[in-house]
């Protein structure tokens, strides 16, 4: 019997110690896909500055709220538009940058298979 | 036939991607981002400069009156080429001017605003920043014109004699 409680606290902890770690994950992926926007080439994450600092603070704010990934997202994409995500979902503003590499690939992939019927 | 319209197309395709490159290799590496407006202001309760009590955002923007919100701070040196603009605004009873202190020392701002004046019928504190960020600021100053409780107008640096007229006209 002590043994099982024993074995329960431990996996309390380390249970505990996981819903932790997987917000602090969570903080750091949503903070890795915002831009820095007083930064060059800086995504919140990778920035120590001011605005940075602060950013990550307000992303942990809003998942303690209850946000989610996404909402964040959308929150941040209001205030300060597109710019703001390295990775922006499709939306008419990003038509051309989601849809022109699969055409290009599609147009690419018809030229190589007409020329191997062409020569076959 | 078919190889004129290859070579053709493969030309117009090496000249648009260079006008491109040519075109963006000019442009500024510096981005500001889209100027957002028409979006709902921010709820949020935060501390008074000088009270040093909690207000509501409800309790300071009221509808169908407009209100200047102006981010500000002490290290700031454009915030004080702006602040003759404020003290302006500040005698133009149509319109509010509210300000919030971002990431400052007390004391310092204290002296900012003895030495230049206070235009400021209410201050904010903003001690960690992310009450600018929730606004839509990612600097300072940054200045918004609030009406019915959304943001008409922002400015993003100091505001000048220009910004003035523009304020004064949508007043």
């Amino acid at each position: 019997m002590k043994i099982l409680k024993f074995t329960l606290l431990i996996y309390f902890i380390f249970s505990l110690n996981f819903l932790y770690a997987s917000s602090e994950d969570k903080r750091n992926k949503i903070t890795k896909n915002l831009r820095c926007l007083v930064c060059q080439g800086q995504s919140v994450y990778d920035s120590d500055s001011e605005f940075a600092n602060s950013m990550k603070i307000l992303v942990e704010k809003k998942l303690d709220e209850g946000l989610s990934e996404k909402q964040i997202y959308k929150y941040m994409q209001i205030k300060f538009g597109d710019w703001i995500l390295y990775d922006p979902g499709l939306s008419k503003n990003t038509y051309i940058l989601w849809l022109l590499p699969l055409l290009i690939f599609l147009f690419g992939g018809a030229i190589i298979y007409k020329k191997l019927i062409k020569k076959n | 036939m078919k190889k004129k319209l290859i070579s053709i197309s493969l030309a117009s395709i090496f000249i648009i991607i260079f006008f491109v490159f040519y075109k963006g290799l000019k442009n500024t590496n510096i981005y500001t981002p889209d100027v957002k407006i028409n979006y709902d202001i921010p709820v949020f309760s935060a501390n008074l400069f000088y009270l040093n009590e909690e207000v509501n955002s409800a309790n300071i923007f009221k509808k169908d009156k407009f209100y200047l919100v102006n981010i500000w701070s002490s290290w700031c040196v454009p915030c004080r080429d702006e602040h003759p603009i404020l003290m302006e605004l500040k005698k133009n009873s149509n319109i509010t001017v509210i300000g919030i202190n971002y990431k400052d020392n007390k004391k310092n701002a204290q002296n900012f605003l003895n030495q230049l004046g206070n235009p400021y019928k209410k201050i904010i504190v903003d001690q960690k920043g992310t009450l600018s960020i929730e606004w839509g600021a990612f600097g300072v100053p940054e200045t918004f014109v609030i009406y019915n409780k959304k943001i008409i107008k922002k400015y993003i640096g100091p505001l000048n004699e220009e910004s003035l007229i523009e304020i004064e006209k949508i007043i």
